[in-house]
């Protein structure tokens, strides 16, 4: 109990005094994570509409395939790129291990799916409420995806924040790719798991404390976004 | 482009669903002006044959014959759900919706969803998110968002079957207007009095099949067949 | 799958150019093992060698294991590890040029405060072993094949017990230094840390330093730049600066001067690389190197213990 109230305390003197090195890792943190989901974002959106609105075969297959990869397990993910990315690994040249990239795109690979996989639950429900309404228009199947992906902004935010929520609090795959380097890979969640081997409790509570903090505050930040413009009664 | 994409021909049309037989086959002519009001018990085929007609459902035999090219024939009709279908968008926006689909400037689909919501009685709800209106006001829209694109021919399922007196008669009131400006419409009701209010000409659709066809004041007056008489009293027909 | 793999992989390439900090110094990997990076030593070396080099040195905290197969992959341009016998295998089988030994720091046995077997009373590491075999209290292994794992292992061995044979209250927890530190102090057990983390460590609890100070528990560090010959890309050039940098004068003082709660951690004791088969290095090292000497023995009475004059010699050639 002692220690989760250090542990706040601590969260609390690193914001109010900007401790310089919480400000590098957390913007670090932000700079991984909000990269990743933006790639994510841009590739699982559509594929999820894509595959809400088309009919092709293997279709189940597909979208079973994508529930289970939102599974997948990060550490596994973290591995297999740490073995592509490796010296000796097959895109060994681009020398992208322990750099931010890697955990860029080991982030990618585990949120793409989850990204994808909620547009698609997202666009299918919408899909179907809008189906005649479309058809009947004449709508070409370019403007069904684009009236659907328009119209169902917030649910897709919503999957890009579940993304995010993903991403920001994962440790286990960017502590292999990217290998908590001081001031070049190390971010909230890789200094957490660092204090916490130290035994410094207080220091990686507080420095979880803000981790928290930024999820919550970036979502709140999102949804007061949306708010705004959409219809107050809404 | 032709002056209008009626006569519609309706040749032998059957609609089948999963191996059930849902309506037909039906020969009809859709032609000239008015209202022609789809009538007929429930389960009788109305919903599927306003769909048929519109494009909705393909027929499984028999033809559909417009009197334009396909697409166009397409985008000179319009349907009106009896549950309307609204968009995640303001009211504007979804009466405009229709236009921008045809590459109309946005300001200019705007000035006419304006417009048109004005004329349905809307015009103070425009600002408002499309799915918060009243059952009365959604419908309105749904027709805003119908006649905008100034079809030739309009199908309407029961707009008025959720909806209490006044809203139905304010519908009313915007589908004669319509058809005085010249849009032919098929509308299915339940309500006989408002197919004595709008009816031009009764379609009469039992089991599937359209039994009998003709002049609403015949229709109503002298039904011909022992099945529109019963109809006619509230009887029920197996 | 494969598709939208490639294209994060080319994306994420794209904005690795905007990630990348923009760095005036030049960047070098090097592996460490967790017991020297929770030492703190490398938070007075990192800025000394950015200020003395223009060398970012990026370090990757590692156990000891896994630091030999990132130089073996070529995903660091050096190590900095304490395990004799896999340096030198590393060495021998090409993966890197050459071995320069740096410093040595000792391991240390802490249990609980209570003492339940008498550690404490131990006149050797080996006794010590026995008596923690004997009593059976828990002990926990860092069981992952890191440096100081294996020294545990080699422990157990001078005591001749076989820790394969321990029944339960020996836990191997797979986990670095600060983990298992933390294990035992939540179950109160036996470990063996190496100094600087035990002094390091935040969450001592019931735990005690109870046996330090026989020379088998000195722990020698060594430096390998890993080949360049096997690997083009690595900063060979940065390597071997930073190795002249690590046998220098300056990173003596550092070294020798880092204390903590009072205690000297580390023992610097880079020898003349012309006393080795070295043949590349010059004479002005040899006379630069012996010149240190004299200092060495000066500066040693002053050390606390365990770094008595006369181990530190046997110190330099570690017992295995």
């Amino acid at each position: 109990m002692n220690e989760i109230v250090q542990g706040l305390l601590e969260a609390g003197r690193m914001i109010v005094t900007l401790d310089r090195d919480l400000i590098e890792i957390t913007l670090r943190s932000l700079q991984v994570t909000l990269t990743a989901v933006v790639i994510a974002s841009a590739i699982g959106l559509p594929m999820g509409a894509w595959l809400a609105i088309n009919r092709f075969r293997f279709r189940r297959e597909t979208i079973a395939l994508l529930n289970a990869l939102m599974g997948l397990p990060p550490v596994v993910v973290g591995l297999i790129v740490y073995l592509m990315l490796s010296r000796s690994g097959p895109f060994g040249v681009f020398g992208l291990l322990f750099t931010p990239t890697a955990m860029v795109i080991a982030q990618v690979i585990i949120v793409t799916p989850l990204v994808a996989s909620i547009a698609h639950q997202a666009i299918r429900d919408l899909w179907a409420e809008y189906h005649d309404l479309l058809i009947s228009l004449n709508t070409t199947r370019g403007q069904r995806i684009l009236a659907l992906i328009w119209d169902g902004r917030r649910a897709l935010l919503t999957a890009s924040l579940a993304g995010f929520g993903r991403a920001i609090g994962e440790v286990g795959a960017i502590m292999i790719v990217g290998g908590n380097i001081d001031h070049a890979t190390r971010v909230l969640t890789t200094a957490i798991a660092l204090e916490t081997g130290k035994g410094n409790f207080a220091l990686a509570l507080g420095l979880g404390f803000v981790l928290i903090g930024l999820a919550i505050a970036l979502n709140i930040a999102i949804h007061a976004l949306s708010r705004t413009e959409r219809d107050s009664q809404w | 482009m032709v002056s209008s994409i009626l006569p519609l021909e309706v040749a032998g049309a059957c609609v089948r669903k999963r191996g059930a037989h849902l309506v037909g086959p039906v020969d009809l002519t859709l032609t000239g002006k008015g209202i022609s009001i789809l009538m007929g018990p429930n389960g009788s085929g109305k919903t599927t044959l306003l769909r048929l007609l519109h494009g909705l459902e393909r027929p499984a035999t028999g033809s559909l014959r417009w009197s334009a090219p396909a697409t166009e024939a397409r985008q000179r009709q319009a349907y009106v759900f009896q549950t309307p279908i609204m968009m995640r968008r303001s009211v504007l926006d979804s009466i405009a919706y229709p236009m921008t689909l045809h590459g109309e400037r946005r300001a200019r689909a705007r000035e006419m969803a304006r417009d048109w919501a004005e004329r349905v009685g809307i015009g103070h709800a425009i600002d408002r998110h499309a799915t918060v209106l009243s059952g009365g006001e959604k419908q309105k829209l749904a027709l805003a968002r119908a006649l905008i694109r100034q079809p030739d021919v309009l199908f309407l399922d029961e707009p008025c079957a959720n909806l209490d007196g006044r809203a139905t008669r304010e519908i009313e009131a915007i589908l004669t207007r319509a058809r005085d400006e010249g849009v032919r419409i098929v509308m299915a009701t339940h309500d006989m009095g408002q197919a004595r209010r709008l009816a031009d000409e009764v379609l009469f659709l039992l089991k599937g099949r359209l039994h009998s066809s003709g002049p609403a004041d015949t229709f109503f007056s002298h039904p011909r067949t022992p099945e529109a008489k019963a109809f006619l009293n509230g009887d029920i027909l197996e | 799958m494969i598709t939208s793999r490639i294209s994060a992989t080319v994306s994420a390439i794209c904005v690795s150019a905007a990630l990348a900090a923009p760095a005036m110094a030049e960047e070098m990997k090097m592996a460490v093992t967790t017991s020297f990076h929770n030492s703190g030593l490398s938070e007075v070396l990192l800025p000394a060698i950015k200020t003395d080099l223009d060398i970012d040195l990026q370090l990757l905290v590692v156990g000891t294991g896994q630091a030999l197969k990132l130089g073996e992959s070529g995903d660091v341009d050096a190590i900095l590890v304490h395990s004799r016998s896999a340096e030198e295998a590393f060495v021998d089988a090409g993966h890197g040029t050459e071995r320069t030994e740096i410093m040595y720091n000792d391991f240390v046995l802490i249990g609980p405060e209570q003492d339940p077997v008498g550690v404490a009373l131990s006149k050797d590491a080996a006794e010590a072993m026995s008596r923690m075999a004997l009593g059976e209290h828990s002990f926990v292994s860092r069981g992952d094949d890191s440096g100081t794992h294996k020294k545990e292992l080699a422990l157990w061995a001078s005591a001749e017990e076989n820790p394969e044979k321990f029944g339960s209250w020996y836990r191997a927890v797979g986990a670095g230094m600060g983990s298992a530190l933390n294990t035992a102090a939540g179950m109160d057990a036996y470990i063996m840390s190496d100094r600087a983390s035990w002094l390091n460590f935040g969450n001592k609890g019931d735990l005690k330093l109870l046996f330090s100070g026989d020379p088998v528990l000195f722990n020698q560090y060594a430096y390998i730049p890993v080949n360049p010959q096997k690997h083009p890309h690595v900063k060979a050039e940065l390597a071997t600066r930073l190795k002249d940098w690590l046998v220098s004068d300056r990173a003596r003082e550092l070294i020798d001067g880092y204390k903590l709660n009072g205690e000297q951690l580390f023992t610097f004791n880079a020898v003349d690389p012309n006393a080795e088969p070295a043949p590349e290095q010059g004479e002005a090292a040899e006379e630069e190197v012996e010149a240190q000497d004299p200092d060495t023995t000066e500066v040693s009475p002053e050390q606390t213990q365990p770094l008595e004059p006369e181990t530190e010699v046997e110190a330099s050639k570690p017992a295995k």
